[in-house]
This record gives structure tokens, C-alpha cells and sequence, in this order.
């Protein structure tokens, strides 16, 4: 027996339960409502890819995100967290107007991609969601084959006329994503055959291969084992060296590891926003330090 | 019961783990204490047996640091804490080396005692042990219960009176080596005090580094190798 054991009183679970006053989640979401809401930390940067001022989201009467403000850079890696529930996965699906599918939602605010109002009426968001791509968090490959899956991107939006130029495109694609090696004896059968970690890559090589400026993921990694998961990880590290990458995920360890800043999102707020290094280890706003450390959920 | 709120994670048994490592340091930290006050007190009573009881307890404040670092490292493991659990998991695998060293130091004291029973009462010195011992053992005091607490300010007072301490010690050591210069036959015997002079300036270092800690782990600021009105200084820019 250890000397922690020993000194250890038995019951200190039980009596911490019960003479202590709970830090009520009732007094967190007071904190969290505050009409003066203010976030905290670093929500701008210089010369920004994306640019949100005061975006407010509103599905029918019921409004989802709260004037949210917030500066993507070039080629960085943001990670968004928050509870369930917080706004954080509407808040992606605005930049680049996959709401857009959602008859009742309703987007306000200033959301700029290189200085291009992407809510401008007159705006085709199919140029748009080409360069700024999504990942979904269960792997949804067309029901055709690899090939086909990554060259159909390509071929839709005119970028290749040749087919030695798609077979270019197909196979950098698959190797940036890391399945090339895995696939290419492979490339007529059919995508829904993979694993879900391979799954998962064709759907990121289908993303890149229309060459995006942004990644948008919405947790990417949710429905895979640790190992595809590290392999996704990797792969968002190569990436951002090409890509800004937006990812949304409910692993605050995914996010510690990946990102280069965090978002917290509460309530459809964004309460803070700050390098990754200092989120985890010392954040600026008590709900963001509540969440992380597993005080409340 | 306290500003971090160690107690209020969703897993009661990550509160109870947590709260664990927290009373076994301040155990640690209290047995030090007494190797300490027993350690000085065996000098200046020439009690051999009190020093021996010194020596014992030793092996008991290793055994904390061993058993407590690995709980550290159990919950880094288990639990991969963040941000004030983080700092706290940090703060506590620090802070135990240091403990540990202190009852290095006091067995050193205890050692020195041992060792003046053999060689004959120092002439002089006493009375600068005396003096140092108990602004040390304050000191220490101090330190531990800014831990306790995590007490910001009481952990800068530390840091301040560690200072003093450190002149307070240079003061004592010219005195006794003019003694030396003028009566070398007691050197040896002056030595042995020197010697537990300087274990206590070192136990008094110590003690400094864990009010470092203690405001690491409430602030999150890195303190080291900074004056005591610097730190205040990047406290009030804090807040």
C-alpha cells in the first residue's frame, strides 16, 4: 500500500459531493447570457482569409449563434469547441453556406472570404463551396467508384478537359489525403467498400482534389478508431501548410493536438478565442477553463 | 473551499483524486517542516537521538515523493488534465522535488548535529542558527500554506523574505569565518554550524521555488528568476 492510500479518507468523493456547493451550470449559462457579452482573447488577425463581424444565425424564431466576430488566417489550423448545442457546427456550415440548405435558417452579419461578402445576393455558391470545401463527420462517399469520387469534383466544375490531366488530379489528390498507396490497384471499385478511415481520406482527397482555399471539418474523426484518427491528424497538418482548415470537434484533446487557435463556443456565443497553447493550459474566460477541465458538459 | 474549484468536476472521483494529491503534499510538506524543527533543534540542544529521528523521517519523505509523483503521473495518464488541473498536476510534481530536497538539507542539519557531538560544541553560532532557523522555518511555513490556500500574496511574501534570508545567511557566515581567522583552532568545529547555515539558506530557496509554483498554478504565470515587485507588476497587468 502506498502512503497515498493510507492517508487517503475513504469517503473523500462523497463527502466533496455533499458539503461543497456546486459551481451551478444555472450560474455558468447566467454568465454566458449577459447581454454585454464580450469574447475574449485574440479574435482578429492580420490580413484574414475569412472575416465573420457580427454574425447573428436564426433558425426560424430561434437564434443559434449571437453575434459572433472572428478573423480565420491563412493557412491556419482554428479549432471550434464548445458543448453540444453551442452553435459551433452552424457557425462553420455559414462560411460557406451550407445553411443556405436549410429553409427556415436565416443568416445576419458581415461574413467575408478575402474581402468577398459570400452572403452577396448576386454570389453562385457553387464556386463558393469549391473553394471552401467541408468534411462531414460520417464518411459519405458517392456510391461509385474511388476513381470516380475524386474526378467527379473536378469534372463538374470544368477544372480538366483531359483525361491524363484527371488522372493527374485523381492520383495527387489521393496521395495528398494518403490513401494513394492503399487504393491505387483499386481505383474502379467502389468507394462505400473502404474502411471508415479510408472512407474518411477519399472524402478529404474528393475535398482538395477541386483545390479549396479553406477546409471546413465538421467533426471529422468522430466515427473513426484511434489509429484512422492519427491519421487524419497527420493529414490536417500537411494540409495546413496549403489549406486554412476549420475543424469542429467534440475531442478537446483532437483540438489541443491539431489546431493553432481554439474557439469556445457557449450558448451560441463565442466566448473566447485564443492560441491553442494557452487555452489548455491557462484560458482567459471561466466557461472556456469549466468546459476544458470537465466541470460542467 | 477553494478558488480553483478542484472540486467541481463532473467525475467526483477525479475531484477526490485531485484533492488526494493536494493533501499529500501539504503532508509531505509537513513532515519536512518537522524534520526541520527537529533538525535545528538537535544542534542546539546536542540531542543525538532527535537527530537520528531526523534522519528516519527521510525515507518517509522520500517515499511521499515517490508515491505522489506517481499519482501525477496516473492522472496525466488517465485524466489528461487542462488548464488549472494541468497546472495543478505541474505545480504538485514540482513542488514535491523540492520538499524532497528541504529534507535532504534537514538530514544534512541533523548530520551536522551528530557530527558536533563528536567533534565538541562550536564556540560560536547559535545564536545565527537560532535566528535563521526560525525565519526559515516561517518561511517554509509560508510557503505551504499559500499552497493550501493558493494564496497569491502569501506566496509573494515568500519570495520577497527569501531574500532577506539570503542576507541574513551571508551576514552570519562573515561573522563565523572572522571568528575562524581569529581562533583557527575551532574551525572544524565552527565548520559543522556553517554547514547547517547553509542547508538552512538552501531550505530556504526551496521553499521560495514552491511559492513560484503556487503562483503558476493559480495565475499561470511563469515567475521564476523574477524580483518580487516585477511579479506584482505582471499580476496587476493581469487582472
Amino acid at each position: 500500500m502506498t502512503i497515498l492510500e493510507a492517508t487517503n479518507p475513504v469517503d473523500t468523493a462523497e463527502t466533496a459531493a455533499k458539503d461543497t456547493i456546486k459551481m451551478k451550470e444555472a450560474d455558468l449559462n447566467e454568465a454566458a447570457t449577459e447581454s454585454d457579452h464580450k469574447t475574449v482573447g485574440d479574435c482578429f488577425v492580420e490580413n484574414p482569409k475569412f472575416s465573420v463581424r457580427d454574425a447573428n444565425v436564426y433558425y426560424g424564431d430561434k437564434q443559434a449563434v449571437f453575434d459572433v466576430s472572428l478573423d480565420i488566417g491563412e493557412n491556419e489550423v482554428i479549432a471550434m469547441i464548445g458543448p453540444s448545442g453551442c452553435g459551433k457546427s452552424t457557425f462553420l456550415r455559414c462560411l460557406n453556406r451550407m445553411n443556405d440548405t436549410i429553409d427556415i435558417c436565416r443568416v445576419e452579419g458581415k461574413i467575408e472570404l478575402d474581402g468577398m461578402d459570400i452572403y452577396d445576393s448576386r454570389l453562385d455558391v457553387v464556386p463558393l463551396r469549391a473553394r471552401v470545401g467541408m468534411v462531414f463527420q460520417k464518411p459519405n462517399p458517392f456510391p461509385k467508384s474511388i476513381y470516380d469520387n475524386v474526378a467527379y469534383g473536378p469534372k463538374i466544375h470544368g477544372l480538366v478537359s483531359r483525361r491524363v490531366d484527371l488522372d493527374e488530379i485523381v492520383e495527387t489528390s489521393l496521395r495528398r489525403a494518403g490513401l494513394w498507396d492503399e487504393v491505387k490497384d483499386r481505383l474502379n471499385q467502389p468507394g462505400t467498400g473502404l474502411s471508415g478511415g479510408q472512407q474518411q481520406r477519399l472524402c478529404i482527397a474528393r475535398t482538395i482534389a477541386v483545390s479549396p482555399e479553406v477546409i471546413l471539418m465538421d467533426e471529422p474523426c468522430s466515427a473513426l478508431d484511434p489509429i484512422a484518427t492519427a491519421r487524419i491528424e497527420e493529414l490536417i497538418a500537411e494540409l495546413s501548410e496549403n489549406f486554412t482548415i476549420c475543424i469542429v470537434t467534440h475531442s478537446m484533446q483532437q483540438a489541443a493536438r491539431v489546431s493553432k487557435r481554439t474557439a469556445y463556443f457557449h450558448m451560441g456565443k463565442l466566448m473566447e478565442v485564443n492560441e491553442t497553447q494557452k487555452v489548455f493550459t491557462n484560458p482567459d474566460h471561466e466557461l472556456t477553463e469549466a468546459y476544458i477541465t470537465g466541470r460542467f458538459g | 473551499m477553494d478558488s480553483l474549484h478542484l472540486d467541481q468536476h463532473i467525475s467526483q472521483q477525479y475531484n477526490a483524486d485531485l484533492e488526494k494529491l493536494r493533501t499529500a503534499l501539504l503532508e509531505m510538506g509537513g513532515l519536512v517542516e518537522d524534520q526541520l524543527a527537529d533538525a535545528t533543534r538537535a544542534i542546539e540542544t546536542a540531542d543525538g537521538e532527535l537527530a537520528e529521528k531526523v534522519l528516519k523521517t527521510e525515507k518517509k519523505v522520500d517515499k511521499f515523493e515517490i508515491d505522489i509523483d506517481k499519482e501525477c503521473t496516473t492522472i496525466l495518464a488517465r485524466r489528461q488534465p487542462a488548464a488549472s488541473d494541468l497546472r495543478l498536476v505541474l505545480m504538485v510534481t514540482k513542488a514535491i522535488r523540492d520538499l524532497e530536497r528541504m529534507g535532504d538539507e534537514a538530514a544534512k542539519i541533523a548530520k551536522m548535529a551528530l557530527a558536533l557531538n563528536d567533534d565538541g560544541e562550536s564556540p560560536r553560532g547559535y545564536v545565527e542558527l537560532r535566528h535563521l532557523a526560525a525565519q526559515v522555518g516561517k518561511l517554509v511555513n509560508v510557503a505551504l500554506d499559500a499552497f493550501a490556500r493558493f494564496d497569491v500574496y502569501a506566496a509573494i511574501k515568500v519570495v520577497r523574505d527569501d531574500k532577506d534570508i539570503d542576507i541574513e545567511y551571508r551576514s552570519s557566515l562573515r561573522e563565523l569565518i572572522t571568528y575562524m581567522m581569529e581562533d583557527p583552532r575551532s574551525i572544524k568545529r565552527v565548520m559543522n554550524i556553517m554547514w547547517a547555515l547553509r542547508s538552512l539558506e538552501r531550505i530556504g530557496d526551496h521553499a521560495r521555488n514552491i511559492a513560484e509554483h503556487v503562483i503558476y498554478l493559480v495565475h499561470g504565470m511563469d515567475v521564476r528568476h523574477i524580483s518580487p515587485s516585477e511579479i506584482e507588476k505582471q499580476l496587476e497587468k493581469q487582472r
